[in-house]
């Protein structure tokens, strides 16, 4: 958002697994499918490997919104990493309000290697969910 | 008298829990006051904040502030204290990590203000009064410290040499301590975590740790857990995992989950996402494999919900010192 472009473009942080969303996010690439520019990619091992505390530096850095994306139930490379990314990510947004963070600021999702489409779709559908709600209100 | 190093103690924000934590030193107390010239604690001695300011720069040897920043004053006297001081120690978790005091950080200060003068059930405030930094009577001007909007660390307001963790700190890491600068042991890096280990407190606690997998949560009050297995592996939300070790485990020994008192351990930023962290990855997986996607969040969600409030129980003295702070909306 500047002075000359009053639309609010939100700054969202995507962490994708390497195993099978970067390689969902790749396909979408490769097929040239158009989605929005919004989001920062991550590529982390497994999405098992998302500490906590980098969502939280995310936000605390600014960004308006963190997604992450996972392999399917089942899929993931090392068996169970997934799993627990997903136990995390519901407890962290348990404390989510408390810090005055919406819950659709911080979203998960599973996407396969070969979910280009799904992918796209989930990164548009965030971008316009985070810029509908605006940016995150500064200190009180 | 004259001769001997002074030393000086602060509270800020805190509860007098810290000076009882030095007074705990016993009969070792003695050696201390045989060390040093303990010269300024206005919870035990008479001395006032015009005899530090009368001080030359530095002429304090160490000075052990306890307390968060909350108000002006406590800013103040963290600036006073640090220009008087060679050694500023953050001295307890209010100090360190904001601790209790820092939880309000959760809300905004109107809130508290609103919560504490007006809403409280037991206030009887007809002309809805709040405080105010100055006020006018016929006498002339009254002040009042201000109110911060958010509780600090003694470390974000000033220069801090070193921090001693604790809820309070335990006497014998105290004793560590002074005992060590009294013998001329050469000091740590500038910034380090004294008084304590580096490690979780589980390194000190004696239970026995097998395979985490925890299908179910409770509160303290809905079990008494057995008295050799893990506390966590019983379902119960020991923060000992997340927590730095130092205190000798006290709280798990005697069937209490620890709560956190002593703060993050080595190289954690967060200790609220850490305990997320180590919670999220022990519980038990087995029963959520094979369900459908959309039923894996109500699955976790129906265990989660066993418990109320996590940021609070995460975050208990670890707010101010935290990624985010408080909230940040």
């Amino acid at each position: 958002m500047t002075a000359d472009n009053p639309v609010f473009e939100p700054r969202i942080i995507g962490f994708l697994c390497n195993w099978c969303s970067y390689a969902g996010a790749d396909k979408a690439g490769t097929a040239q499918n158009l989605y929005p520019p919004n989001v920062d990619v991550i590529r982390v091992m497994c999405s098992g490997r998302i500490d906590p505390q980098f969502v939280l530096k995310a936000f605390e850095q600014g960004a308006d919104g963190v997604l992450i994306l996972a392999c399917h139930p089942g899929d993931c490379h090392y068996k169970e990493g997934n799993y627990r990314a997903v136990q995390r990510y519901r407890l962290l947004l348990q404390m989510m309000e408390s810090f005055g963070i919406e819950k659709e600021r911080c979203r998960f999702d599973f996407v396969s290697a070969g979910e280009g489409d799904k992918f796209v779709n989930v990164i548009t559908d965030m971008v316009n969910t985070v810029r509908a709600m605006g940016p995150v209100k500064s200190p009180v | 008298m004259a001769d001997k190093p002074k030393l000086s103690m602060y509270w800020a924000a805190s509860c007098g829990g810290c000076e009882v934590a030095l007074v705990n030193l016993n009969e070792k107390i003695l050696d201390v006051d045989a060390a040093f010239d303990f010269m300024f604690c206005p919870c035990l001695l008479d001395t006032k904040k015009k005899d530090i300011e009368a001080l030359p720069d530095g002429a304090i040897a160490i000075t052990l502030f306890n307390g968060a920043i909350r108000t002006a004053e406590n800013e103040e006297m963290a600036h006073l204290l640090r220009k008087k001081s060679q050694v500023l120690i953050a001295f307890g978790s209010c100090s360190a990590e904001g601790c209790i005091p820092g939880l309000a950080n959760f809300h905004s200060r109107d809130a508290l203000m609103k919560a504490v003068y007006l809403d409280n059930p037991t206030i009887d405030n007809p002309g809805r009064i709040l405080p105010q930094p100055e006020t006018k009577v016929p006498e002339g001007m009254l002040h009042i410290p201000v109110f911060f909007d958010k509780v600090r660390t003694l470390a974000e307001v000033t220069d801090v040499d070193f921090f001693i963790p604790g809820c309070p700190p335990e006497p014998h890491q105290i004793w560590n301590v002074v005992s060590a600068v009294v013998a001329g042991a050469p000091l740590p890096p500038k910034g380090s975590v004294i008084g304590a280990g580096r490690s979780a407190v589980c390194e000190e606690c004696d239970r026995k740790k097998e395979d985490k997998k925890i299908s179910r949560l409770f509160r303290t009050y809905e079990i008494i857990p057995e008295r050799e297995p893990c506390l966590l592996e019983q379902g119960l939300i020991c923060m000992g995992i997340a927590t730095r070790d130092g205190c000798g485990a006290l709280c798990p020994k005697v069937n209490m989950p620890c709560t956190g008192c002593y703060g993050p351990p080595e190289g954690v930023m967060d200790q609220g996402a850490k305990m997320v962290a180590a919670l999220g990855s022990i519980i038990d997986i087995g029963d959520t494999k094979g369900l459908a996607e959309e039923e894996i969040y109500q699955r976790i969600d129906a265990i989660l919900g066993a418990i109320p409030d996590y940021a609070g129980m995460f975050y208990k003295y670890s707010l101010p010192g935290s990624i985010l702070k408080g909230r940040i909306a």
